[in-house]
C-alpha cells in the first residue's frame, strides 16, 4: 500500500515537478512549483505514521536490480534517522519554493525546475540504502546548487558557487575511491548496505577508510577547518538557496556520519585520536565560528557562521558515542534545519523590503513590523537554545551525551551557548529594537500573509519540538541505538577484527 | 559462417567492412571530382559518404552477429574486440562528418577529397582494429595518420589550418619512425610480427633480451605519440586548435580511439608476458598526462584549445586501465572509448555552432551568456561538459567508474587517487563553461555574432550523442555487457597461444 510507492514516488515526483515546471509559462512556474512540492510534502506526511521504531533496522524496504554487471541496486528504505531528514527535505523544499516567489524575479522557470531537481537528489540520498544510488545522489545535489547559487546570487556568485562545487567534489570522489575499496574488499560483489557494514575490515584500512569518508561529509557539514566555502554559499546565494543550503544540504554530511561512517568502520570511530580530533574539532567550530559571527556586520554572514557552530554541537555529539549525544546531535540538525532556515528566510524578507543585509542599516524594526519582529525573536532565541524551543532539547542532549563521557568537552562546548547569546542577540537588538531613527525603516512593510504562511510551521515547529519532544525522540531511537550498538559490538569482538584477515 | 582463412576468399569476408569503405571513399572522390564548381554547396557529397558509412556498418554487423572464426591467429582477427571498435569508428567518422556537413559548405571546402579522406582515415583505423599483425597494424597506423594530416591542414587559406597540418604531419612521421622501429626490433627479437607469436615468444623465453626491452620501449613511444600521452603531446593542442574544428573532433574522437585500441591489442596480448615492466613506463606516463592535462587546460582561454587539453587528460585516465590490464579494465577502456567518442563529438559540434561554422567565436568569452540566448544548445552543451567531467548521471560517470573499478581489481590506489583528483581540477575547467553560458552576460555584439540558425544535421548529432549520454548515464547495463562481451577473442585467444607455447 502507502508504504509500497511512497518511497519512489518521494523521489520520481520532484522530478515530473521539474518537467512540468519547463513545460509551463514563467508566469506560473513558481505556482506549478510550489503545488508540486507541497504535493510531495502532504504525501511524505505519512511517513510518520508509517515508520514503526521497531528494531531500529530499515523499513519499508525495496530493491531492485540496477546495474546488474556491478552488483549496483535501486536499493531504498528508511529508518529512524531518514525519516526526520526526509520530511525535514520535503518540508523546507516547499518552504523555500514559497519563500522565492518575491525573491527570484527573473529566468523564473530554470530557477523552480533547479528547485525541484535537487529536492529529487537530496531525498534520494536520504532514502538511498545502495552505496553506489547514495554516492549518485550525494553527487546529484551538487549540480543545481550550483547553478542556483551562481545565476540567482550576489555580487560575488560564481566564486561562491564554483568554491562550493569544487570543496565538495574533493572530498566525494576521495570517498568513491574508498567506497571501491570496501566493495572489494567486502568481496560480496555487491554495493548493498548490508554487504559494507559486513565488510570486515582491519583497523589499520578503517582508519584510512575513515579518513576519505569523514573528509567528504566533514566538508559538506562543514568541520571546522573546512568550512570556508559556507559563508561565501550562503552570503551569495539566493534566500531559497539559503534555506535548503543550511536546512537540508548541512545535514548531508552529518547524515553521513550517523549512516554511513560510524557503522562502516565502527573500529576507527572509536579509536581514541579519531574521537579526540572530531571531538576537538567540534569544539573548535563552536566557539570559532561564535566568535567569528559576533563580528559580521551582514547579517547573513552571521546566520552563516552559526550554521558552522550549530554543527560543531551535531559533531561532538555524534562522536562523543552514547545515547543521548547522538539523539542530541539528530535534534539539532533537525532544529537547526528548521530554525536556521527560519533565519535565513527572515533576512530575505528583510533585503527584499530594504536591498540590504547590513545590521547596521535597520533599527527599531519592531515597531513598525510587529508580527515580523515576533517571528524574528521567537526564531533566533530557538537558534540560541533558549528552554521551550527545539535548539534547547538538542544541545542539551548532545551537552549532556558529551558529558558522558567527555566532560572537559562537553563543558567548553557549554560556553558556545553562551556566545550564541552573545552574538545573536545583539543584532536581534540591532535590528528590532534601537532606534527607529532611519525614515526608510518607517514604512518597513509587515509580514504578509503568504509570508506568515511561510513562518508559521516553522515557528509552531520550533516550539513543539522544544515542549514535547517526545514523539521525535522515540522515533529515533531504536535506529540511533542500533548505530551505537554497532560500534559497541565492534568494541567486544576488536580482537577478532584486528587480527582478522588482513 | 565460420571462416575458414586457408581460403582467400575467407579473407575478402574478413575484411568486408574495410572494402566497402575502401570502394565507396573512391566513389565519394570520384563523385566531388564530377561535381561542378558552384554548384551547391557539397552537402550531398557528405551524405553520400555517409551512406558508405552506413553499409560498412550492415557489413560490420554481419561480422559481429553471423560470423565467427576459428581461433587461429590469422593476421586479421574477426573478434568482438575489433566489431565493437569499427562500432565506435563508423560512429565517430559518421558523427564528424554529419557536423562537417555545414562547415564544409560555409567554408567552400572541397567536399569530395573532404569526405572520402575521413572514409580513408575510417578505413585505416578498421584495420588497426583488426590487425593480429605489427606490420598491419602500422599499414593502417600509416593510412589513417595520411588521410588525417591531409584533413588538419585542409582549410588551406587558414595559415593555423596550414600549420596544424604540417606539424602534425612531421611529428607523425617521426611517431612512426619509432613505432616502425620498435616493431623492428621486436621481430628481431621474437622472430615475428605476429602478436601471438610474440607474445609465445615472450612466454617461452625465447625472446632475446637485449632487444626486446627496447622494442617495447620504442612502440610505447610511438604509441604515447599517437594517444598523445604526456610528455609526447607537444603536437596536440597547436594542431587541434589549428585545424578545422569537425576535423579536430575526428582527431579527439576516433584517431585516439584506434590508437588505443592497437596499443591495447599489442601490450595486452603481444606484450602480456612482459606486463610487469611496462606498466611501470606506463604508470608514470599515465599519471603524468592526468595531471599535466587537466593543469594547462585550466589556463586555456579558447574552448576549442580546453577541449584538445580535456582529450589529453582523458588520454591519461585510459593509461589508467592500459596499467591495470584486468579485464574489467580492458572492457571498461572499450566502453570509455565508446562514450568519449560520443560526448566529444557532441562538445564539437556546438564548437562549431557557436563558431558560426568557421574558427570565430572560440574564446571563452564568446560564450558569455550563450545559454540563455539558445538553451537548447546551451543545456545540450551543459549535459555534454558534465559527462566529460565524469558527472553522475551522465555516461561519463559509468565509464570513468568503469576504469576506477578497473584499476581498483588491480589496487592501483595511488593512480585512482590521482584519477579522482585531476578530475576534481577538469571540474574547474569544464565548469568555467557553463559558467560562461549561464552565469555571465553577453560580450559586446553577442547576438550578431551568434549562429542565426543551427543546421537540422548538427541538431541530429547533438541529439542523439545527449540522449546517448543520459540514457547510458542512468541504465548503463546494455552497453556495459556489450563492452564486456567484446573482449571476447582479445584474451581467449592469447590464453590459448599461452597454453600452446607452453607445451
Amino acid at each position: 500500500m502507502y508504504g509500497d510507492w511512497i518511497l519512489h514516488a518521494l523521489i520520481w515526483l520532484p522530478l515530473a515537478g521539474t518537467v512540468h515546471v519547463l513545460v509551463s509559462s514563467a508566469e506560473r512556474a513558481k505556482n506549478v512549483a510550489f503545488r508540486w512540492s507541497a504535493f510531495v510534502f502532504v504525501l511524505s506526511l505519512g511517513l510518520w505514521w508509517a515508520y514503526e521504531p521497531g528494531d531500529g533496522g530499515f523499513a519499508l524496504e525495496s530493491s531492485a536490480s540496477w546495474i546488474e554487471a556491478w552488483g549496483v541496486g535501486y536499493s531504498l528504505g528508511i529508518d529512524g534517522i531518514s525519516v526526520f531528514m526526509v520530511l525535514l527535505t520535503t518540508f523546507t523544499s516547499a518552504i523555500a519554493i514559497l519563500g522565492s516567489f518575491e525573491y527570484v524575479r527573473t529566468r523564473r522557470k530554470a530557477f523552480y525546475a533547479l528547485m525541484l531537481l535537487l529536492e529529487m537528489g537530496v531525498v534520494g540520498f536520504f532514502l538511498a540504502t545502495d552505496i553506489f544510488l547514495f554516492y549518485v545522489f550525494f553527487e546529484l545535489t551538487l549540480v543545481p546548487m550550483y547553478f542556483i547559487v551562481g545565476i540567482w546570487g550576489g555580487e560575488r556568485r560564481i566564486y561562491a558557487a564554483v568554491k562550493f562545487f569544487l570543496y565538495t567534489a574533493v572530498g566525494s570522489l576521495l570517498m568513491l575511491v574508498a567506497i571501491l575499496y570496501v566493495y572489494f574488499a567486502s568481496g560480496t560483489g555487491s554495493f548493498g548496505y548490508d554487504a559494507f557494514v559486513n565488510a570486515g575490515l582491519s583497523l589499520r584500512e578503517q582508519l584510512w577508510l575513515f579518513a576519505a569518508f569523514a573528509l567528504a561529509f566533514g566538508i559538506k557539514v562543514p568541520v571546522f577547518p573546512l568550512h570556508t566555502w559556507l559563508p561565501d554559499a550562503h552570503v551569495e546565494a539566493p534566500t531559497p538557496g539559503s534555506v535548503i543550503l543550511a536546512s537540508v544540504l548541512l545535514k548531508m554530511g552529518t547524515y553521513g556520519f550517523l549512516r554511513f561512517l560510524l557503522p562502516f568502520f565502527p573500529d576507527a570511530a572509536r579509536h581514541p585520536v579519531v574521537v579526540a580530533v572530531m571531538l576537538a574539532l567540534g569544539v573548535i567550530g563552536i566557539i570559532y565560528a561564535a566568535w567569528v559571527a559576533a563580528v559580521q556586520p551582514d547579517a547573513k554572514k552571521l546566520v552563516a557562521y552559526t550554521s558552522v557552530a550549530h554543527m560543531g554541537f551535531v559533531v561532538i555529539g555524534v562522536f562523543a558515542l552514547t545515547l543521548n549525544g547522538l539523539q542530541g546531535g539528530m535534534v539539532v540538525m533537525i532544529s537547526h534545519g528548521i530554525s536556521t532556515g527560519a533565519l535565513f528566510l527572515l533576512l530575505g524578507m528583510m533585503y527584499e523590503r530594504r536591498h540590504t543585509r547590513l545590521i547596521g542599516d535597520f533599527g527599531g524594526i519592531g515597531r513598525a513590523a510587529p508580527w515580523f519582529a515576533t517571528a524574528f525573536v521567537i526564531t533566533a532565541l530557538a537558534s540560541i537554545g533558549l528552554p521551550g524551543t527545539s535548539g534547547f532539547v538538542g544541545e542539551f542532549l548532545a551537552l549532556l551525551g558529551t558529558f558522558e563521557t567527555h566532560m572537559v568537552v562537553a563543558a567548553i562546548a557549554a560556553t558556545g551557548v553562551i556566545f550564541a547569546a552573545y552574538y545573536m542577540l545583539p543584532m536581534v537588538q540591532r535590528v528590532l529594537f534601537n532606534e527607529l531613527d532611519r525614515p526608510e525603516n518607517r514604512t518597513f512593510a509587515d509580514l504578509s500573509r503568504r509570508e506568515m504562511a511561510i513562518l508559521g510551521p516553522l515557528v509552531a515547529l520550533m516550539i513543539w519540538i522544544g515542549v514535547h519532544p517526545t514523539p521525535f525522540l522515540e522515533r529515533m531511537e531504536p535506529s540511533v541505538q542500533a548505530v551505537l550498538e554497532r560500534v559497541e559490538d565492534a568494541r567486544a569482538d576488536a580482537g577478532h577484527t584486528l587480527g582478522g584477515e588482513d | 559462417m565460420l571462416l575458414d582463412y586457408s581460403s582467400s576468399f575467407h579473407y575478402v569476408l574478413a575484411l568486408l567492412p574495410e572494402l566497402v569503405l575502401t570502394i565507396w571513399g573512391m566513389g565519394v572522390l570520384l563523385a566531388g571530382v564530377s561535381r561542378k564548381q558552384g554548384h551547391g554547396p557539397g552537402q550531398e557529397t557528405g551524405w553520400l559518404a555517409l551512406a558508405g558509412l552506413a553499409l560498412a556498418a550492415v557489413a560490420n554487423g554481419w561480422l559481429y552477429f553471423g560470423v565467427s572464426e576459428d581461433g587461429a591467429a590469422a593476421m586479421i582477427a574477426v573478434d568482438r574486440f575489433r566489431l565493437f571498435a569499427n562500432w565506435v569508428f563508423i560512429l565517430g567518422a559518421g558523427f564528424s562528418i554529419v557536423i562537417s556537413l555545414p562547415y564544409v559548405a560555409r567554408q567552400r571546402l572541397q567536399a569530395g577529397e573532404y569526405y572520402s579522406l575521413i572514409l580513408f582515415a575510417a578505413v585505416g583505423m578498421m584495420f588497426m582494429a583488426a590487425a593480429r599483425d605489427l606490420m598491419i597494424i602500422f599499414l593502417g597506423l600509416e593510412l589513417m595518420s595520411i588521410g588525417v594530416y591531409a584533413l588538419a591542414g585542409f582549410n588551406r587559406r587558414d595559415r593555423r589550418s596550414a600549420e596544424a597540418g604540417l606539424k602534425y604531419f612531421l611529428l607523425g612521421a617521426f611517431a612512426s619512425g619509432f613505432l616502425l622501429f620498435g616493431i623492428a626490433l621486436l621481430y628481431g627479437a621474437t622472430g615475428g610480427t605476429n602478436v601471438h607469436a610474440v607474445a609465445a615468444s615472450i612466454a617461452d623465453g625465447s625472446a632475446a633480451g637485449a632487444l626486446l626491452m627496447p622494442g617495447v620501449a620504442l612502440l610505447a613511444i610511438g604509441f604515447a605519440f599517437k594517444v598523445a600521452a604526456v610528455p609526447f603531446h607537444m603536437w596536440t593542442p597547436d594542431v587541434y586548435e589549428g585545424a578545422p574544428t569537425p576535423v579536430t573532433a575526428f582527431m579527439a574522437a576516433a584517431v585516439k580511439t584506434a590508437a588505443f585500441v592497437a596499443f591495447l591489442r599489442v601490450f595486452l596480448v603481444g606484450l602480456e608476458g612482459l606486463h610487469a615492466e611496462w606498466s611501470t613506463i606506463l604508470w608514470w606516463i599515465s599519471a603524468v598526462t592526468m595531471v599535466a592535462g587537466n593543469v594547462v587546460a585550466l589556463v586555456q582561454s579558447s574552448v576549442k584549445r580546453m577541449l584538445a587539453y580535456s582529450s589529453i587528460a582523458h588520454g591519461g585516465y585510459l593509461l589508467v586501465a592500459l596499467v591495470a590490464a584486468n579485464d574489467t579494465a580492458t572492457s571498461g577502456m572499450l566502453f570509455y572509448l565508446l562514450v568519449y567518442t560520443i560526448m566529444t563529438i557532441g562538445a564539437f559540434a556546438v564548437v562549431v555552432t557557436v563558431g558560426n561554422q568557421s574558427e570565430a567565436n572560440a574564446r571563452i568569452e564568446d560564450y558569455g551568456g550563450f545559454g540563455w540566448r539558445k538553451p537548447v544548445l546551451g543545456v545540450f552543451m551543459t549535459v555534454l561538459l558534465l559527462s566529460l567531467a565524469g558527472f553522475p548521471g551522465t555516461a561519463g560517470f559509468i565509464a570513468k567508474y568503469h576504469l576506477l573499478l578497473g584499476a581498483a581489481e588491480s589496487s592501483l590506489w595511488v593512480l585512482a587517487v590521482i584519477l579522482v583528483l585531476t578530475t576534481v581540477v577538469s571540474y574547474w575547467y569544464y565548469l568555467r563553461v557553463a559558467w560562461y553560458m549561464w552565469m555571465k552576460e553577453a560580450p559586446e555584439g553577442a547576438d550578431s555574432a551568434d549562429p542565426a540558425i543551427t543546421p537540422f544535421a548538427t541538431h541530429l548529432v547533438l541529439v542523439v550523442s545527449v540522449a546517448v549520454i543520459l540514457l547510458a548515464g542512468v541504465f548503463p547495463g546494455a552497453a556495459l555487457d556489450l563492452a564486456a562481451g567484446s573482449l571476447e577473442g582479445l584474451r581467449g585467444l592469447a590464453a590459448e597461444a599461452g597454453a600452446a607455447a607452453g607445451h
